[in-house]
């Protein structure tokens, strides 16, 4: 079978809506069919990497669960926009898993040389 | 895509792909008709990619994008249902136009033998729809040479 880069970019919280558990679901997709899967967040995406989310405080399962199941799959390529984690005030030690901070054109270069980019 | 001309989007494929063959494109719709303008992007965006010369292989309702699928939808009276339109371009194009059964089951988007599954009374997923997972949208991106995603 074909193996594709898929970049799976995540620009939505965590909570209010389900696009962020929908992005997961589909990562998972292609590892699960072999496909090199990377996922970059972006703007508030970068609050989905929180570590110790209380989800029961609103009737929501925890997001920081889901995002464990990524290694499971061997989705172990996680890319984070430096900049959006600045203006949140937020460093890689807040986050639940491990990252790799990128900027701007580190950003660019990531997405010229992705096969496409699955926006959520 | 966010609020893009797709007629011009489409063109550019065009002139990118002026001396070769033509261009496959996945398609996904996350947004629901009446709530959202992408369903209307994407079905643009298809018709031009196609009058440009080129292909959908596959279109992926998922997410609120499910809503798409269904047959009980009733438009304004001077509009016409989204599901229509879907399904006679695909019809024509040998598109295929799947709905994600675990976004369309959250939603209340079932057809006749997930209704049967589930002992609902009543199904709605329009007739030029099929349910399925997630592996068909992977197998479409895998296949495609563009993918293109369509987001409230």
């Amino acid at each position: 079978m074909t193996r594709k880069h898929f970049l799976v970019v995540c620009r939505r919280p965590p909570y209010g809506e389900s696009f962020a558990r929908e992005a997961i679901d589909v990562a998972m997709a292609a590892a699960a069919f072999d496909q090199q899967v990377a996922l970059l967040f972006l703007g508030d995406g970068v609050l989905q990497l929180i570590n110790r989310q209380d989800g029961a405080a609103i009737s929501q399962k925890s997001f920081e669960k889901q995002l464990s199941a990524l290694p499971l799959y061997d989705v172990n390529t996680i890319y984070i926009d430096s900049d959006a984690l600045d203006k949140r005030k937020l460093s890689a030690s807040d986050l639940s898993l491990p990252v790799t901070l990128l900027n701007r054109d580190e950003i660019t270069a990531l997405l010229s040389r992705s096969d496409f980019a699955l926006n959520f | 895509m966010y609020r893009n001309d797709c007629s011009t989007l489409a063109s550019s494929y065009r002139t990118f792909n002026y001396c070769d063959t033509m261009t496959t494109f996945a398609l996904m719709v996350l947004g629901a008709p009446a709530s959202s303008q992408c369903p209307q992007t994407a079905l643009t965006f298809a018709r031009a990619a196609i009058d440009a010369g080129h292909r959908v292989l596959r279109v992926f309702f998922f997410h609120d994008g499910v809503h798409c699928g269904s047959n009980l939808l009733v438009p304004p009276a001077d509009q016409h249902s989204v599901a229509m339109h879907w399904s006679e371009l695909a019809a024509q194009q040998n598109i295929d136009l799947v709905v994600c059964v675990a976004s369309a089951l959250k939603r209340g988007i079932v057809d006749a033998a997930e209704s049967r599954r589930y002992d609902k009374a009543a199904n709605n997923l329009h007739a030029g729809f099929e349910l399925s997972g997630l592996g068909q949208w992977v197998d479409a991106c895998i296949n495609a040479d563009r993918v293109v995603t369509f987001g409230p």
